[in-house]
């Protein structure tokens, strides 16, 4: 095969060649767990794919149609073009459907992978210096695909998607102060708001949302790219240098299968899984609404949020400050994302080393009480998240709503705190069961006697005692 | 329910993927050597095998001969009979395969390395001092520093504060979008279709919904929920009373706390144990006591449901007596709590 000319082509012209040859020796650290984010990066790529065919067919009008389409039950129902547009591609444009579904599944393992990415990350300690930058580009991400899921899923102004826009309206209005100001300018006017709301909203789900995740995608590569990936501790694995794949060409090989690996469940799930049939939900009006309502995973612990809370609010006179959406919409994602902003910070108070830079990441068990704090503050965001679910509790299970949402109140305050008593003690159970792979084991082995007794069969027994006197630092006391 | 043997197969794996996830994590025993890199070369490769067979050879042509496979179904359905769960499979296997097809040559395939590479220390003591140094010196010949400094702050933040008073100024006219709706003295309560309703057609165990004659359905000020009681179970003030004809309420629809439609009407049907009529809002469950006025009585919302005041004309056609007796819509920061407008 030629691959001298191709190569001269390219030189000559570029004057590539140093780059490349740095790009494809470019090391990559083996873990399974170090697959996550890449899996969002690659939901990401058929989220634009799938997303630019939409955008073709949409529509973001609300303009007053009747619809004339080929679904029946909805033949000659007034409904607003942005619905009448949705329901049209999905079932009279070949394909259509199929790529609306995969663009639907996309954003929901888009989201649930950076989700584990990130859960990764704080368990292993990778956000820590000198990482702590990129761990904020990360944090910030999360939070944007957030807001772009809930854009996509208002976009059709089917029931479900304009019953989340009107609690997303009220949460907006309960904001102290600037609220009502804020959510008439969003909506361009009062609730369900102008038409330009959703050259707005379109606008932001499809260029202003896409372009800002896409810059801090590149921006998270360049710094990954800048300080190499963490690493497990091993043989060879040291805090000094890293051991692993080269990009090319196992790694390349091997990442462009994850690639295709991606798109091809998503388009399974598009084409064999059906996912928020709008057509059978109906347009959206405001004095119509249904029962078991649930939006998209990623909000249920918002939705949680809101009905768990008690109707506290901050009156001053006769007048409202604080509306109770606040609490559950506003306040309680707000505190959620600025403990994760200021996790590193955190973290070095009271979990870690201070001023010190990791390259080696630490196992869960390696930090028992960070873990804990970390499955500590993920349960605090997940028992809102099931306490958003309860209905369905009720009406399978028929115990009463009220005992349920009581429940699920008292939880939320009690339930870290024994989250991570638990947790910790596991963590630290399990750190016990064997060697640190820098501190060496330092446990006992005992046997019980025929009499009773117990014997120290010594210190090792044959496990490795080894420790690495060039990190000391890295133990953690306890 | 799930059958127990289910339930025992989702117990087990469930518990085989979480001890898994805590195993994975190597604890290798051996000491971390460092094996020290040449400066501008490339990293130095410690490990290579060359794992090619004749077998993961023919693996790889038979996941690509099937990728090939599949996108020709994809085009073939496409055009023959496009039906999204057939497109969907062709396609998806299609990628798969793809997938199968690198992920074998990129594993058993082409050369298997491994390649150390140094990490990059960061942060030089010198340069430190150098960038700060010139910071520094960009504010030469300057004495009062910290003044002018400090002037330059309260200048951005005076301009600051100020860009934000044009919101600010949106103030009053927000409250009074907020504040309207369609609903005055006179105009009949209408359905969907624009029918008027009568005291008939609002009858006890049900709920009827109703919209202002000739004004828009589209907005949160419109839509009523009208519900019956017996006269003598309503628990409101006498002059409140009097606009409930036949013990007809006429409720906002749009619940007080996030703004959902009200869809729900939890009557009970044995009235000795079961709780009083209210009305429930779907999307986070606030329950409003119908017999006294809207009060909230279970969920997060803050204020009662606002009613409106209802008469009968000579035709018992249901006709509003004035505006609602409070804000209708999601509360807002500023609203008045209860009884009449801002």
């Amino acid at each position: 095969m030629n691959v001298e000319d191709p190569v001269r082509f390219v030189d000559e012209r570029l004057g590539a060649t140093s780059g490349l040859r740095k790009l494809m020796r470019y090391v990559f650290p083996d873990h399974w767990s170090f697959m996550l984010g890449e899996i969002a990066l690659y939901a990401f790529i058929v989220l634009i794919g799938t997303g630019i065919f939409l955008a073709f067919y949409y529509s973001p009008s609300d303009a007053e149609t009747v619809y004339r389409g080929s679904y029946a039950p909805l033949q000659g129902l007034g409904m607003t073009e942005a619905y009448r547009s949705t329901v049209h591609l999905s079932l009279d444009v070949p394909g259509g459907l199929l790529l609306r579904q995969t663009h639907h599944w996309a954003a929901n393992i888009f989201i649930a992978s950076i989700l584990f990415h990130m859960v990764r990350i704080l368990f292993t300690g990778a956000f820590r210096k000198p990482r702590e930058l990129n761990y904020l580009v990360g944090v910030t991400m999360l939070m944007l695909a957030v807001l772009e899921g809930f854009a996509g899923y208002s976009l059709p102004d089917d029931l479900l998607s304009g019953m989340g826009l009107v609690i997303a309206y009220a949460v907006a209005l309960s904001i102290p102060f600037v609220g009502p100001s804020l959510a008439v300018l969003i909506w361009d006017g009062e609730y369900p708001g102008g038409s330009d709301f959703w050259d707005r909203l379109f606008t932001l789900h499809i260029l202003i949302l896409p372009l800002v995740i896409a810059t801090l995608i590149g921006l998270h590569l360049a710094m990954i790219m800048r300080q190499h990936h963490t690493q497990f501790p091993g043989k060879r694995r040291t805090e000094k240098q890293l051991e692993g794949t080269p990009m090319w060409p196992a790694y390349a090989l091997r990442s462009t299968g994850l690639l295709f690996l991606v798109v091809g469940v998503l388009f399974l799930l598009g084409g064999l899984i059906q996912i928020n049939p709008i057509w059978e939900w109906g347009p959206f009006e405001v004095y119509r609404s249904t029962n078991g309502a649930q939006p998209d995973w990623y909000l249920g612990w918002l939705i949680g949020g809101l009905r768990e809370m008690p109707p506290l609010e901050i009156h001053f006179g006769s007048y409202t400050v604080v509306p109770n959406p606040f609490w559950g919409g506003a306040a309680f994602p707000l505190v959620a994302f600025g403990i994760l902003y200021v996790f590193p910070l955190i973290d070095r108070r009271f979990f870690s080393r201070k001023g010190k830079s990791h390259n080696l990441l630490d196992r869960p068990r390696d930090n028992p009480r960070r873990s804990a704090f970390i499955v500590a503050f993920l349960s605090w965001v997940a028992i809102p998240f099931v306490a958003g679910a309860v209905d369905r509790v009720f009406f399978r299970l028929t115990i009463p709503y009220t005992a349920e949402v009581w429940f699920f109140r008292i939880l939320s305050l009690v339930g870290p705190f024994i989250v991570y008593a638990i947790a910790r003690r596991i963590f630290e159970d399990l750190r016990r069961r064997d060697p640190h792979p820098l501190r060496g084991w330092n446990g006992r082995i005992v046997r019980r006697t025929p009499t009773g007794g117990f014997e120290t069969l010594g210190a090792t027994d044959g496990r490795a005692t080894t420790t690495v006197a060039e990190h000391p630092e890295e133990t953690v006391a306890e | 329910m799930s059958d127990p043997k289910r339930g025992g197969f989702r117990d087990w794996l469930l518990a085989s993927v979480v001890v898994r996830l805590l195993r994975r994590v190597p604890a290798p025993k051996e000491e971390g050597r460092h094996v020290p890199l040449r400066p501008g070369e490339p990293p130095p490769t410690v490990e290579r095998e060359l794992p090619a067979t004749a077998g993961s050879e023919r693996l790889t042509l038979a996941a690509l001969g099937l990728t090939v496979l599949g996108a020709a179904g994809f085009m073939v359905f496409y055009v023959a009979f496009p039906d999204t769960q057939l497109l969907g499979l062709c396609l998806g296997l299609a990628f798969v395969f793809a997938a199968v097809a690198c992920i074998v040559a990129g594993k058993k395939l082409v050369p298997q390395e491994k390649v150390l590479e140094e990490y990059h220390e960061f942060g030089d003591p010198e340069r430190q001092l150098e960038v700060a140094e010139m910071v520094r010196r960009g504010g030469d010949g300057i004495s009062r520093r910290k003044m002018l400094l400090g002037a330059a702050g309260a200048a951005g933040g005076t301009v600051g504060v100020a860009a934000t008073f044009p919101l600010a100024s949106l103030g009053p006219r927000v409250d009074d979008i907020l504040h309207e709706t369609p609903w005055k003295s006179g105009r009949r309560v209408v359905d969907a279709e624009g029918k008027p309703l009568t005291a008939d057609d609002v009858k006890e165990e049900e709920f009827r919904t109703g919209f202002p004659e000739g004004a828009s359905q589209h907005e949160l000020g419109s839509p009523i929920i009208l519900v019956r009681l017996p006269l003598d179970e309503i628990e409101v003030p006498p002059d409140r009373k009097a606009k409930m004809p036949e013990g007809i309420i006429g409720f906002s629809k749009i619940c007080t706390h996030a703004g959902c439609a009200i869809s729900m009407y939890r009557y009970p049907t044995f009235s000795d144990t079961q709780p009083a009529p209210a009305l429930v809002c779907p999307c986070h469950y606030s329950t409003f006591d119908v017999r006294r006025g809207g009060e909230v009585i279970f969920g997060p919302a803050g204020r009662s449901l606002p009613i409106l005041p209802l008469r009968l004309n000579d035709a018992r056609e249901l006709v509003a007596d004035g505006d609602f007796f409070g804000n209708v819509g999601p509360s807002w920061s500023g609203v008045r709590q209860e009884g009449g407008k801002t």
